[in-house]
């Protein structure tokens, strides 16, 4: 096992993004063309962003002629018809994708943890051959699962149900690699056999001693997990027939595909997007500092 | 050293292990069995038990091979990855690059935007670019980025929009790790800012480039959110532009399940194939040294 230099490479990992800029002490020159580019990058990714923000201020008729990024004064009208919709169906859209994306992505979480843990801190016949088997479902792609997970819902009555777009969601091959390196990494063996020799059973360890040293980890499982399923348009698109089951995703792109020749449509179509965003923009910003990749990094090599 | 514990890893693998059997090695098995198989019309294909399914072989995956219209399709989006994979992943490695180089300045803003388009789904995106394509609002004029020729390019656009960011952290985040020294002992050895690039970091990034690499074929192979979000902007892109797009229209509108399960079993072969290849390849040049 690796355990102890994954347990420096994350202690590394979660220090270094702070400290390392203040320890170069001498400062070289200002480099004009990195900066430069990678502000170009930025621009460029801040882009269809900004335009949105922006169009969605605009009422019906200014989306035509106002300049692309000039303001409008039509953001509360917008919102009003968008409320408005066939009975503020929008705001049930945006339920159900906190409904999904949430739900999904805690319980995928707990899954993962578990599963992470099992395989990092036992010895037992048969782990290897469990780990290769969960980890090969990574290289499997969803479109050979999508239609016959529809047809085997749909003979249990499922499809076109939550639990359809929930259920096959939760396992997530990639979390549970990550949890097992976390898991390697972040729980002392030492800790584990301290409970065992108090008569702490392996459920109680689980509960008391693993999953709480996993927390920083499981956050991070868990934010690429709600964004996943937040994002995920396939299955829920496939699996749902009554828009009172639709997440943002599926929503939005019927609002579209009624729309698109009816320029009058696409004031809400922008708005709705705009809205669809706030809430992993938001996200995204508040919870940075969980936003790291670098559980994988002891392992990618 | 973890030591046995009778059934306790078992038990915790058991949601995992069940999970897994339900909604991945069943699903798999049953798109295998329908590829087999047909509906058969016994006479006028009325009444009850007109229709049997019946065993039949290859004949779908022969049919799926074969067929003229996936190979358009598969021309479409080879050509369309080639074009993300190349740009999308030059770019991530090329901003990973300069964010961990010590002359840049407002590192934390760029590193913040150019991920952000990790937090807007698919669909959103593909809708906002396709305005922005609209020639009626698009704020680039004299391109037409709906025809048939630049529809690639500007599809190609919103999947290195979207996926530029994610991949360029992953590839930060494994150059944080390097340790300094390094760079120490190679600036004392005289050796500037690019050569460090392309001698130190480059090198230990490479399974991280091989890893970001394979999931994104595995990703672009199956395309399928982006033209379909496009398709009511414009008339250029058909119901089966990609691959996974006709397995839908076969699945869901012409109703032929057989078909769109041994076409799905096509595209699961390549993809794991050109995974594979690729994984070959690189690591017979990148671990043939070590």
């Amino acid at each position: 096992m690796t355990t102890q230099r994954d347990r420096s490479r994350i202690q590394e990992a979660l220090t270094v993004g702070r400290s390392r800029h203040a320890a170069e002490a001498p400062r070289r020159p200002l480099g004009l063309a990195p900066t430069g580019l990678l502000i170009l990058g930025a621009i460029y990714c801040l882009l269809p962003v900004s335009w949105v923000l922006v169009s969605a201020t605009k009422s019906p008729g200014e989306l035509f002629t106002l300049s692309t990024f000039q303001p409008g004064t039509g953001l509360f009208s917008n919102l009003e018809s968008l409320n408005a919709y066939r009975g503020g169906v929008f705001w049930l859209w945006m339920l159900n994708t906190l409904i999904y994306a949430g739900g999904g992505a805690l319980l995928s979480t707990l899954v993962s943890a578990v599963s992470g843990f099992a395989l990092a801190k036992y010895r037992f016949p048969g782990r290897n051959l469990i780990f290769n088997i969960l980890i090969g479902g990574i290289l499997v792609p969803a479109v050979v699962l999508a239609i016959p997970q529809y047809l085997l819902f749909s003979k249990l009555g499922l499809a076109d149900t939550y639990w359809a777009v929930l259920l096959p969601q939760i396992l997530h091959p990639y979390s549970i690699y990550l949890a097992r390196i976390y898991a390697a990494a972040a729980i002392p063996d030492s800790l584990l056999e301290a409970g065992r020799i108090d008569g702490a059973t392996e459920f109680r360890l689980l509960r008391r001693v693993a999953l709480p040293l996993m927390i920083p980890g499981m956050v991070t499982i868990f934010l690429f997990q709600f964004v996943a399923i937040w994002n995920n348009f396939l299955l829920p698109f496939i699996m749902l027939g009554d828009d009172h089951k639709f997440p943002l995703t599926v929503g939005l792109y019927t609002l579209l595909a009624a729309g698109a020749n009816q320029p009058s449509l696409y004031n809400l179509i922008i708005t709705g997007a705009l809205l669809s965003i706030i809430p992993l923009i938001a996200l995204f910003l508040t919870m940075q500092r969980y936003w790291r990749t670098d559980l994988s990094s002891g392992a990618v090599k | 050293m973890p030591s046995k514990r009778g059934a306790a890893p078992y038990v915790f693998l058991a949601p995992a292990v069940t999970l897994f059997t339900l909604f991945l090695a069943v699903p798999i098995g049953y798109t295998v069995y329908l590829s087999l198989r047909r509906t058969k019309v016994k006479g006028l294909g009325l009444g009850k038990g007109a229709k049997t399914e019946i065993f039949v072989g290859w004949d779908n995956l022969k049919t799926a091979v074969t067929d003229p219209e996936l190979w358009h399709g598969w021309e479409r989006v080879v050509g369309y990855g080639a074009l993300v994979l190349v740009v999308m992943l030059g770019f991530a490695l090329l901003f990973a690059l300069l964010l961990d180089s010590a002359h840049v300045r407002l590192s934390r803003f760029s590193r913040i935007s150019i991920f952000l388009p990790y937090a807007v789904p698919g669909v959103v995106a593909s809708l906002l670019w396709g305005f922005l394509y609209l020639p009626g609002m698009t704020p680039i004029g004299g391109i037409d980025f709906l025809s048939p020729t630049a529809v690639t390019y500007s599809m190609a656009n919103i999947a290195v929009w979207g996926g530029t960011g994610f991949n360029m952290l992953v590839l930060y985040t494994n150059l944080r790790a390097i340790p300094q020294e390094y760079y120490e002992a190679a600036r004392m050895d005289g050796a500037g800012e690019l050569e460090i690039a392309f001698r130190i970091k480059i090198p230990i990034l490479t399974p991280a480039i091989i890893l970001t690499t394979v999931f994104s074929i595995i990703a672009t192979i199956q395309v399928f959110t982006e033209p379909t979000t496009l398709r009511p902007f414009s008339n250029t892109i058909s119901s089966t532009w990609s691959p996974l797009m006709k397995v839908y229209r076969d699945a869901f509108v012409t109703g032929d399940l057989y078909s769109a399960a041994a076409t799905s079993l096509v595209i699961a072969a390549i993809s794991l194939v050109l995974s594979f290849g690729f994984l070959r390849v690189v690591r017979g040049r990148a671990f043939g040294e070590s």
